[in-house]
């Protein structure tokens, strides 16, 4: 498979307008394969995104589209084995992380690209206070005392808006409710004031009126303290308020790249299509749901050609045999399809 | 907390009557006569006959007997031996060196086991994992006499690194191989348990979390992972304190220690039904009391659970 | 296997073995891509252990040995002795050696593997039989019937093994020596029993707890289906691989036990031939002539070792969590 093509376009890609390498982070060409007793799945096949301090990109995928996958060799907590980088670079202000000493990757944790997980309950360590898990990176980061430390996770506490934090801090996760467990875990990864912060699907665990708090108080922040953002997630209508621009994943690579009114308005791979459309709305009541037929691609044996092929309502015989590089269309946006420049064009 | 409290002890109660009872029974009322080879090759001297019988109330059945001794028991009345011996003092010379012996054994148990569990659950599948595997197999299969009666040989007789025996001292450094032998079974599961712990835990998500707090490894590993997987281990160890305490039998006997369990064996093999029950009921007490302790123990470990 | 990211990666639903999937369906056709059960799966991984290989082998040869002694040691006579021999070292007559009474220590290491094996497995059946039958019982039944049982199961939890062992043996094996062969093999049979039950009682329980509630036995329930049906056709099923896990440690266990109370002086006596009375009375000699001791003890452990070694090797080929 060579598909080298997607490297090349970084440097030319969608909002590469002029700043050569005054990039925050860019991942570039980035390729994973989870090797397990049963074979090889190539879980990420050159995937190249990139964010930038003050916005947000919205990384969108089914599960097991390797989206989370990224985030984890980002943060450097890919479990090896089964995962294995093969290939690509992943750089922090220019620098490659994936050639970084153990040391060097530790001090860019929590400082540099922080991460909120999915789960607040299981990624808080049930046995351990969430004031204790918070005060923690100020001693052991900073090297404050102990009196400090806790003042200045209570305040982070605050931050988060938790009534009543000073109170609060000696609680244990499991006395949190989900909405407060997963602001503690927000404040917890903004303790040390992080350039850029990684969202691995904030909210999916969250009934939906807290998601949308957690959403606003996330980008409050993330306006507030002009950090880069990538938020991962399933879930098109949690992007739309939030994102600046959007990449959609699909079988380890990215799909589509683009600005989400351009994206939402006139999507240029029929996978985003097909999510767009798979949005229950309000004005087709009635109607049957759209939705994407079949599953994912099976990460041991991808299909040649397009990954999506099988699944796709526009394939033609090329997409069963090459595989389509992520080129630009039009104005600051990319597509990895045959027939981009004609779902682009289409009135 | 409280409640709870006052319920496991209440629970305790019949489970202590029981144990105690099933070893009266065994030692004073299923032998038909109390006293056939109480007394060495002779038949007892009468006067001792009617002074046990008064005292053990041998002449009415097995109940009102086990309530009489259990009175006196309350009482701090241990009874005597045949010779006249206080079994109280029996108990309380010996308790102490069964007690030091369990100690060194625990600390053995604590660091190998620990040491090894942890360092294999880091770390699997290398030469170390294996060997430490290998070895957990062996000392779980061996039985306790054949440790240390070898280790006896091997060091004590043939390379004479150890003194055979036990002094009646009891120094801690004559401790450490009979320690090692009582407690060899446990210091592999200890070491498999801790393993499969710090194994399971290791993948878990707020390691993860951990990591990605820019925390320095040791303390990822030292303080976050250690201290959830130590909950199943220090458990283990507190219920092991409460067994081998009775399970030192075999170990005392090899190295002649004067202590709890030497005692109850030859109480055991010389008919002293009276210094058996005794010493029994102290162990048995000992047990049932170090299981309740584990178990508030696990909830001091382990903020998640709350006894109601 | 076990991670969750790649187990929803490489992985198209319903292809996971499943506790629940295996024995209770294992009869019916089914539908999915791989139609393998949680058995055929154990047994899968296990073909392919030395360890497993090399342990049940030994068992086999151990099981031969107890069934026809005169298979591996023709001729040998482990009982009578000639004092001419007392002591003898290992020679090509006699491989093992003579003991003091210059009987023939190679025969009796040999016929010596009856009285441990038979003791021993008598014992597992006994303590899977009742331990079973007790947790079944007041695990399915719950309320006030398994707090009673639980209580008695304490009551005998409470005591120490060994020191519990000593206690029985020593009441009823009395003062006489001239207890049969069989009654003292039955005494120490039955005070393994008495004290390990409760053990097996605590497993079954809880795994019929915590089977009693799944999906499956509720719908059998909820179909008709009476308590004998369910606890034989569902519950047993599924609670057979851990009782069959820790039976199989127990042999082991056990046999180390018999030799341990032979060793005491409070087990088997001679003139039965066995591992724990060959030790202990070799003891004394073992300046003098160590194969006296070495040799029982030898087999004693590799015994010890090739149950403990099958059992750890099924519990590994059956906790797919291992995999």
């Amino acid at each position: 498979m060579s598909d080298i093509l997607v490297s090349e376009q970084s440097a030319s890609g969608p909002g590469g307008s002029g700043r050569p390498s005054g990039r925050l982070l860019e991942v570039d060409d980035l390729r994973v394969e989870f090797r397990t007793r049963d074979g090889v799945a190539k879980v990420i096949n050159g995937v190249t995104y990139h964010v930038d301090a003050g916005e947000t990109l919205a990384v969108l995928g089914e599960s097991g589209s390797g989206k989370s996958v990224t985030a984890q060799t980002i943060m450097g907590i890919l479990d090896t084995p089964p995962g294995f980088v093969t290939g690509g670079q992943v750089r922090f202000h220019g620098k490659d992380m994936l050639r970084m000493s153990d040391e060097e990757r530790r001090r860019i944790r929590g400082e540099g690209i922080a991460m909120i997980f999915q789960d607040a309950l299981s990624a808080l360590n049930p046995v351990f206070t969430v004031g204790f898990q918070i005060a923690e990176q100020f001693r052991v980061r900073r090297g404050m005392g102990r009196a400090e430390a806790k003042k200045r996770a209570i305040d982070m506490l605050d931050q988060v808006k938790i009534p009543n934090a000073k109170g609060r801090f000696n609680n244990y996760p499991h006395q949190f409710s989900g909405g407060m467990r997963q602001r503690a875990m927000i404040a917890m990864s903004l303790a040390l004031d992080p350039e850029v912060l990684i969202a691995d699907e904030p909210t999916t665990a969250l009934d939906v009126t807290v998601q949308a708090q957690i959403m606003d108080l996330l980008a409050e922040l993330q306006r507030e303290r002009q950090m880069g953002m990538i938020l991962i997630t399933h879930d098109l209508g949690v992007v739309a308020d939030v994102a600046d621009r959007i990449a959609v994943m699909y079988a380890g690579r990215i799909v589509e790249e683009a600005d989400v009114y351009d994206l939402y308005a006139k999507p240029a791979h029929p996978y985003t299509m097909g999510l767009i459309e798979s949005i229950p709305r309000l004005d087709e009541k009635g109607q049957q749901l759209r939705t994407i037929k079949g599953l994912p691609p099976n990460l041991m044996n991808i299909p040649p050609g397009c990954p999506f092929n099988p699944r796709c309502p526009m394939a033609q015989p090329v997409c069963r045999e090459t595989i389509p590089p992520l080129l630009q269309v039009g104005n600051a946006r990319a597509s990895a399809c045959h027939f981009a420049e004609e779902l682009v064009n289409r009135v | 907390m409280g409640r709870y409290l006052l319920r496991r002890l209440l629970q305790l109660v019949p489970v202590f009557i029981g144990t105690t009872f099933l070893i009266y029974w065994l030692v004073w009322a299923v032998p038909g006569d109390p006293f056939a080879g109480k007394c060495g090759e002779r038949r007892c001297p009468d006067q001792y006959i009617a002074f046990m019988t008064e005292k053990y109330h041998l002449d009415q059945n097995v109940f009102v007997q086990y309530f009489t001794y259990m009175k006196n028991l309350l009482q701090g009345d241990f009874g005597q031996t045949f010779s006249q011996r206080e079994i109280s003092d029996i108990i309380l010379t010996s308790y102490p060196n069964t007690l030091k012996l369990a100690v060194v054994a625990l600390a053995i148990e604590a660091v190998i086991g620990l040491g090894a569990g942890v360092l294999t659950g880091l770390r699997r599948n290398g030469f170390l994992d294996n060997l430490v595997l290998v070895s957990t197999l062996f000392l779980i299969a061996l039985p306790v006499f054949v440790v240390g009666f070898v280790l006896q040989w091997l060091l004590g007789v043939q390379w004479g690194i150890i003194k055979p025996t036990v002094s009646s001292e009891m120094r801690w450094s004559e401790l450490i191989v009979p320690g090692f032998v009582l407690g060899s079974a446990s210091v592999a599961y200890i070491a498999r348990v801790a393993r499969t712990s710090i194994a399971e835990n290791r993948r878990a998500d707020y390691v993860r979390t951990a990591i990605a707090k820019g925390l320095p490894m040791r303390r990822v590993v030292g303080v976050h992972l250690l201290r959830n997987s130590l909950i199943p281990v220090v458990t283990l160890l507190g219920t092991d304190l409460g067994a081998l305490m009775g399970g030192a039998i075999v170990t005392e006997g090899i190295f002649s220690i004067n202590g709890i369990g030497r005692q109850v064996f030859r109480a055991i093999i010389t008919k002293e039904s009276a210094t058996v029950v005794g010493i029994v009921v102290v162990l048995v007490l000992v047990y049932l009391l170090m299981n309740l302790l584990v178990d508030l123990l696990y909830a001091a470990l382990d903020p998640r659970i709350r006894y109601e | 296997m076990s991670d969750p990211s790649t187990a929803s990666i490489v992985s198209t639903p319903g292809a996971h073995p499943t506790d629940s999937a295996a024995p209770a369906t294992a009869g019916q056709p089914q539908s999915n891509e791989k139609p393998r059960g949680l058995l055929a799966d154990a047994w899968r991984d296990l073909r392919r252990k030395p360890l497993f290989w090399i342990s049940a082998t030994l068992i086999v040869l151990f099981l031969l040995m107890a069934a026809f002694p005169a298979l591996f040691a023709p001729g040998g006579d482990p009982e009578t002795g000639a004092l001419s021999r007392s002591l003898n070292k290992p020679s090509a007559e006699g491989w093992f050696g003579y003991d003091v009474q210059g009987r023939d220590v190679y025969a009796r290491v040999i016929y010596g593997a009856r009285a441990s094996i038979q003791v021993a497995v008598l014992s597992v059946l006994g303590t899977l039989l009742i331990g079973g039958t007790m947790g079944i019982i007041s695990g399915y039944r719950g309320g006030w019937v398994d707090a009673l049982l639980s209580r008695i199961a304490d009551v005998f939890f409470g005591l120490p093994f060994v020191l519990g062992a000593i206690v029985i043996l020593t009441t009823f094996n009395g003062s006489g020596s001239g207890n049969s062969k069989n009654k003292i093999m039955g005494l120490v049979t039955a005070s393994l029993i008495v004290l390990s039950w409760p053990v097996v009682m605590r497993l079954m329980r809880s795994s019929v707890l915590s089977t009693k509630e799944a999906d499956y036995i509720v719908a059998a329930r909820a179909l008709g289906a009476g308590t004998g049906r369910i606890i034989l056709k569902h519950l047993l099923p599924n609670c057979l691989a851990p009782l069959l896990v820790y039976g199989t440690i127990m042999v082991g266990s056990f046999i180390g036990a018999e030799a341990t109370l032979s060793f005491l002086g409070v087990g088997l006596k001679s003139p039965v031939v066995s591992w724990g009375i060959m030790i202990s009375d070799g003891q004394q000699f073992v300046r003098v002539a160590p194969g006296l001791v070495f040799f029982p003890a030898a087999f004693l452990v590799t015994a010890v070792l090739s149950f403990v070694m099958l059992g750890e090797a099924v519990r590994e080929a059956l906790d797919p969590k291992l995999r």
